[in-house]
């Protein structure tokens, strides 16, 4: 049995979660709220007054093609970013466990760019794919290609994908490497004995056994690529060329600070706040079915 | 079938040598248990003949052939380990099938050779299941199975029966002892149980801190242990050592008698007190105390006078069955 503290009366516990409903009440519910009321309306340039408009603001996003574009560019940049964090960090943690020797060094070592803040990790890509100044422009000049982020659109959506993603693999990395280490070195023996050569049994019995932590982390850096990525992106590009690296999470920054649309804003808002609520409970539903194989 | 041969194979974990020169020739079809305290390497030992370890030095052949720098796979051995390592998100019908999917071997006769296996081993309601909804006996079943269905050369096991509970332990020895004598296959078997030694073995290897001791056929071993180590360590309750000085003054060394061999008597070699009993029905333990704090057991038939706690005895054996030994432990003969 569980063992479970109980209180008696109805206020000490009350007063006990209070503060953690204060904050939560205060900095979510009355925002998300905020948010929910102005999505209904479109203010006036000056802030003076508002008219209401119903979903008027919803309809015109949803008919607009850049939120649309920004759907795919959101959709394109998580999958990108996931799947480059997810796969390096795999490979790394493969060779690591493999290691007997200076695994520990190994581990410090790829832990640090988990420490770097997102806009700190983008100011250090952009400097060296700066494209006038960047070291990495510089080389790859020598080799004849010519680096230049700021109207490529697709070199833009790299070097976004990369920087958001390299500061992600220190975390995957260590969620891989304990899922490996926690498949017994018989079951692995064993499959060796059976016949099954190096690639062989990381296809049929280490991959199949990791799918616990790979599921978690696939929607933990979906999540990451939806809402974390904005200080990369900022810093980086800030969201061009060409909306090309706009991002959901973005275009309510630029829609509302910058375009002054507080209405779109808000509804842009809402919508995020919608497939916040579906992550979670896919993740939720995950966390709960504990038992995999 | 097949032919292992060992020789003076020696494996070192840095400075420290685990195995230390083993030489042995395993006829085809014969069973040997690797058998010795915790420690003493014949995990190691087991592994170099699968391949799972390097040799530091000597040979394995298997079939005449060397195989030192054999992979595993190759080496046609099937393995059965401690805690089974099944494939924990396979079913158990795929964990048999796993090494014949492998070696693209036909469908049909996968089929057929799980099949086969599973009948032999009464796993056929099981087939569907995955290992987490098994007991631990069907685990271990499982595990022979999938050893089984590979039809290799050599079986290894390497303490396949130490997490059964013990009703289990010796129901799943007498069939393993079964299933090897219709298969005729050629195994090795590593376990720390003595008794599973004696009953499975056709030859025993007693190991002692990575020395094979002694070699030999269970019985043999028992009735003539070639040194202290192995007359200790074999048979239960073990062997009684009484200081050789005590006995006839000047002598170095040990003696040991075996507890069946010694008896309660009024005028005996030497005095012991009585400290407890054990009256076990076919047979009574009587544990006593010698003079220099020496503890010494006697097995007696049921039907013999049981002293009391506390008593003096004199202890007496014929002179026949007193095994020598010198300092280092070596047989005197
Ligand atoms: N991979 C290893 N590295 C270093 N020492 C090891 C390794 N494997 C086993 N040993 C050591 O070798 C000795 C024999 O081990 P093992 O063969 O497992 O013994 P047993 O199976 O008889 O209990 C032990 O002292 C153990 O600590
Ligand atoms: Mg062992």
């Amino acid at each position: 049995m569980e063992k479970r503290v109980t209180f008696k009366g109805r206020w000490l516990p009350l007063l006990l979660v209070l503060p953690q409903i204060a904050i939560t009440a205060i900095f979510f519910f009355y925002p998300a709220g905020q948010a929910i009321w102005q999505s209904l309306f479109i203010p006036d340039p000056f802030g003076l007054s508002m008219r209401w408009v119903g979903l008027g603001n919803f309809e015109f996003l949803l008919s607009d093609p850049y939120y649309r574009a920004s759907f795919v560019t959101t959709a394109v940049f998580s999958i990108l970013v996931t799947l480059v964090s997810m796969g390096v960090a795999l490979y790394l943690a493969v060779l690591a466990d493999r290691l007997i020797k200076g695994s520990g060094t190994y581990r410090t070592l790829l832990i640090w760019p988990y420490a770097v803040a997102p806009a700190v990790a983008g100011v250090l890509w952009l400097f060296m794919f700066n494209t006038r100044v960047g070291v990495v422009t510089w080389y790859l000049g020598l080799l004849g290609y010519d680096w230049n982020h700021v109207l490529n659109e697709g070199e833009a959506m790299g070097l976004v994908v990369v920087a958001s993603a390299w500061g992600r693999i220190s975390y995957n990395f260590l969620f891989f490497l304990a899922g490996l280490q926690a498949i017994p070195k018989s079951v692995i023996e064993a499959a060796a004995i059976d016949g099954a050569h190096f690639w062989t049994r990381f296809r049929t019995i280490v991959f199949p056994l990791l799918s616990p932590t790979t599921f978690f982390l696939m929607v933990v850096n979906i999540i990451y690529a939806f809402f974390e990525t904005f200080g990369v992106i900022h810093t980086i590009t800030s969201g061009g060329p060409q909306q090309a690296t706009t991002i959901l999470v973005y275009k309510v920054y630029s829609d509302g600070f910058v375009g002054q649309d507080l209405g779109s804003s808000a509804a842009q808002s809402v919508i995020l706040l919608l497939i916040v609520s579906v992550l979670t409970v896919v993740q939720f539903k995950y966390i709960e079915r504990r038992v995999h194989y | 079938m097949a032919t292992v041969t060992l020789e003076n194979l020696k494996k070192s974990f840095g400075k420290t040598e685990v195995i230390q020169g083993i030489d042995i020739d395993i006829a085809d079809g014969e069973f040997v248990v690797i058998v010795g305290p915790s420690g003493c390497g014949k995990s190691t030992l087991l592994r170099m003949v699968a391949g799972l370890e390097t040799a530091t030095s000597g040979e394995v052949r298997i079939d005449g052939k060397r195989v030192n720098d054999v992979e595993p796979m190759d080496r046609d051995i099937a393995m059965v380990f401690q805690n089974y390592a099944l494939y924990p998100h396979m079913s158990v019908f795929d964990n048999m099938a796993y090494g014949l999917k492998i070696q693209k071997v036909a469908k049909p006769e996968i089929a057929e050779r799980v099949q086969t296996a599973a009948k032999l081993l009464q796993l056929e309601p099981y087939l569907q299941r995955k290992p987490r909804e098994l007991s631990g006996g069907q685990r271990q079943r499982v595990a022979m199975g999938r050893a089984i269905v590979r039809k290799p050369a050599v079986f290894l096991f390497d303490e396949p029966l130490s997490n059964l509970d013990a009703k289990l332990r010796v129901q799943m020895r007498l069939e393993i002892k079964a299933l090897q004598r219709e298969l005729g296959v050629t195994s090795l078997y590593v376990t720390h149980d003595q008794v599973e030694a004696m009953t499975l073995a056709d030859r025993m290897i007693v190991m002692n801190a990575g020395v094979a001791d002694q070699i030999g056929a269970p019985l043999d071993v028992y009735a003539d242990p070639a040194t202290e180590f192995v007359a200790g360590f074999i048979g239960s309750p073990p062997t009684n050592f009484i200081d050789a000085a005590l006995l006839d003054g000047e002598r170095a060394g040990r003696i040991g008698i075996r507890p069946e061999h010694v008896r309660l008597a009024e005028q005996g070699r030497i005095e012991a007190v009585v400290v407890y009993a054990e009256a076990l029905g076919a047979e009574t333990l009587v544990h006593l105390r010698a003079g220099d704090g020496q503890q010494i057991t006697v097995r007696q038939e049921s039907g013999l006078a049981i002293p009391t706690e506390g008593q003096s005895c004199g202890l007496a054996w014929d002179s026949a069955q007193v095994m020598r030994f010198d300092e280092a432990g070596l047989r005197q003969r």
